[in-house]
């Protein structure tokens, strides 16, 4: 059972800069069924949350193009009027930075209360009062009753990032997009809230956008994942294939960034650099091909598209193709495992 | 909080401690003491006086001296004013009064227009509606309250004559009949809504600022994933935070009339503290205006204080501790 909750199209989402306008997400087309976990991975500022906030139509003063068709609707560039009826209620976004996501003079029962105020204005104040009691339990912060009460300075980081995810999944929402939802937690929470967003799934039937510097959860939730570069997709697969078979070289050294059993970083094959800011993005040609300078110039497309390499699984241009590291050769024979 | 409140009342009182050192320093510095005005009278002779200015202990060390003086000020014994001939706690009672009428009223008017100017201001910035608010501000930031006060008095006090030019109330009513209020409240609304307007560019600007600033935080940002309509964002989210600071100013505002009242009293012949401040210096009469200092250095005291408390309590980060 495969339904399609979301459909992007071609999104571009650029902010004015000066005279000129960026594009910090350029050409991302994607899918999301309902019951699915599609996850989000790339570096600091490649887009990620720029990509989250164009969904829910969060953005102040950007210029949105392409479709995002949610439930059989675009709701690009609609008026809030009606983006407000979803957003809270259908599509719901945990935030990435718990510190500053909550109202400091609001009471954090009562910012919770405020979501089902907003779409269940048919409950009585006592079951909302319960309700919002419970989502603190759902979230796993301990004295619910005595919480409710307090103001979000009264809180440790991690009781606020629950408090936000409590607000998110408090109408049960179809569309959930997490963006680095577990960050500010210790490993036992995290587990815990990967599993709220898990029964949310398969209770709710719901989609889950999952976005994540952590490859191990991706590796533990998601069932396809996007890799993005540079406002960029480059490239989509479902989860096994992806950590199988990386084609794209960005991938592969992310993957290869992966902290190791020993617990130090396997700094073999990893790229180095970091991504270019919005107004020192090339415009044109491959977005990745100043950090891979020794390949072949030749080897990128003019105009990179994304490729379907194998059903369901695409990499844009064709620099992967004839992508190597540059100590490959001697690497392949000592290691054995190394590229593909 | 409690511990907060009584924190802060605690370093008031050094405050007033150094205040009241100061005046009585500055005091020592100017010519004259209580007896001068007995100077030249005839019927005192030099010896005399000298006798009293020992029995008076003005011949003492200036500790002593200043102990004196600040025992009677706390019993609210001014000394006397030698230039009205009278103490100067009467000379003052009932400008003290009037004072605060004014400054009341000034207040009201002050917010009445920040408030509503300061929104729509931080709402809709850079809007042409913005543009001319902030226009109107730079107009206020740059006329002299004293120059604006007397054009006001010229046009309605005068030319229009909707308006009393000078005086606290009508000469010849009776005290607390229902006329004499109203009289008194028609002598404040010129100079009050003459300062006002010159004051609340500062408080327009600041809400202003706040609210643009409140604009933009990440929360509101969560309010609007919420699905919360523009009106509820306003109202709930940014109106409140932006006023918090707003009403914490609402003390030094105080602080801040004390300067008005001087130009707007004497340009209105209104019977107050500023007038009498600018009186006593012109007149040289220097315990009447070590007095008026005093008060005016507590008010400006007292209105932090003021807004210390009021932040206490209306911001959660310091009422819960
Ligand atoms: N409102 C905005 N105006 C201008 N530039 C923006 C705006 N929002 C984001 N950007 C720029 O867009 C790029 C992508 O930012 P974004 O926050 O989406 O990255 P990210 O992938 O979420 O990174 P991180 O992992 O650090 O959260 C950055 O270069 C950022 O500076
Ligand atoms: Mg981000």
């Amino acid at each position: 059972m495969s339904e399609e909750l979301l459909e992007v199209k071609n999104l571009k989402t650029s902010f004015r800069i000066g005279e000129e306008h960026y594009a910090a997400v350029d050409d991302v087309t994607l899918t999301l069924n309902k019951n699915e976990v599609l996850g989000i991975v790339g570096e600091s500022g490649s887009g990620k949350s720029a990509f989250a906030f164009s969904l829910m139509g969060l953005h102040n003063r950007a210029k949105i193009e392409g479709n995002i068709n949610f439930k059989g609707e675009n709701i690009a560039n609609t008026a809030p009027g009606k983006l407000n009826k979803l957003r809270g209620d259908d599509m719901a976004m945990i935030f990435q930075d718990p510190l500053t996501a909550l109202n400091p003079l609001m009471e954090v029962g009562d910012q919770i209360a405020e979501t089902l105020i907003l779409h269940r204005s048919d409950m009585s104040q006592k079951d909302r009062k319960a309700r919002v009691i419970e989502l603190l339990n759902m979230v796993g912060i301990p004295y619910p009753e005595h919480v409710y009460g307090q103001f979000p300075h009264e809180l440790s980081g991690g009781m606020r990032q629950r408090v936000v995810i409590a607000i998110a999944i408090a109408n049960k929402p179809e569309l959930l997009i997490a963006d680095e939802p577990t960050t500010a937690l210790d490993v036992t929470i995290q587990a815990q809230i990967l599993d709220l967003i898990r029964n949310l799934k398969n209770d709710m039937n719901s989609g889950i956008i999952l976005i994540t510097h952590d490859l191990g959860v991706i590796a533990e939730m998601a069932d396809r994942v996007a890799v993005m570069y540079a406002g960029q997709i480059v490239e989509v697969s479902d989860v096994h294939t992806l950590f199988e078979n990386p084609l794209h070289p960005y991938t592969r050294s992310l993957l290869n960034s992966v902290p190791n059993a020993e617990g130090g970083q396997d700094k073999l094959h990893v790229i180095q650099g970091i991504v270019p800011s919005l107004k020192k993005l090339p415009r044109e040609g491959c977005r990745f091909a100043s950090r891979i300078p020794w390949v072949d110039a030749s080897a990128h497309e003019e105009n990179p598209v994304m490729h379907e390499i194998a059903p369901g699984h695409f990499v844009r241009c064709t620099c992967h193709s004839q992508f190597y590291f540059p100590d490959e050769s001697k690497e392949v024979q000592s290691n054995g495992v190394s590229g593909s | 909080m409690w511990k907060f409140i009584v924190r802060r009342l605690i370093i008031t009182f050094p405050q007033l401690v150094v205040l009241s050192v100061l005046v009585f320093l500055a005091a020592q510095f100017m010519p004259g003491d209580a007896l001068t005005g007995s100077i030249g009278n005839p019927n005192i002779t030099a010896e005399q006086l000298e006798q009293r200015r020992e029995a008076l202990g003005l011949n003492d060390p200036w500790y002593v001296r200043y102990g004196d003086w600040v025992s009677g000020v706390v019993q609210g014994d001014l000394g006397e004013s030698y230039r009205f001939k009278m103490p100067v706690t009467e000379l003052i009672g009932q400008r003290i009064v009037n004072s605060f009428w004014l400054s009341v009223v000034t207040l009201i008017f002050t917010y009445i227009i920040a408030v509503p100017l300061g929104i729509l201001s931080g709402r809709y910035n850079d809007s042409l509606l913005d543009q001319s608010i902030t226009g109107y501000t730079y107009v206020g930031f740059a006329t002299p309250l004293f120059i604006f006060a007397l054009v006001m008095l010229w046009i309605f006090g005068y030319q229009f004559g909707w308006f009393p030019t000078n005086g606290s109330v009508e000469p010849g009513l009776t005290p607390g009949t229902f006329d004499y209020v109203l009289s008194k409240l028609y002598h404040l609304i010129l100079p009050g809504i003459s300062m006002a307007l010159i004051a609340t560019v500062n408080t327009v600007q600041y809400l202003r600022s706040e609210i643009i600033d409140t604009k933009q935080r990440d929360f509101i940002i969560t309010a609007r994933a919420k699905g919360a309509p523009e009106s509820r964002v306003y109202n709930r989210h940014i109106l409140r935070n932006s006023l918090l600071p707003i009403a914490a100013f609402f003390g030094f505002e105080i602080t801040g009339l004390i300067g008005g009242t001087i130009f707007v009293e004497t340009i209105f012949s209104y019977p107050g503290m500023g007038q009498l401040f600018l009186e006593s210096v012109t007149l040289r009469d220097f315990s009447t205006l070590v007095s008026v200092v005093l008060l005016f250095g507590v008010t400006a005291i007292g209105g932090a204080l003021l807004s210390d408390i009021i932040l206490s309590l209306v911001d959660p980060r310091i009422r819960i501790k």
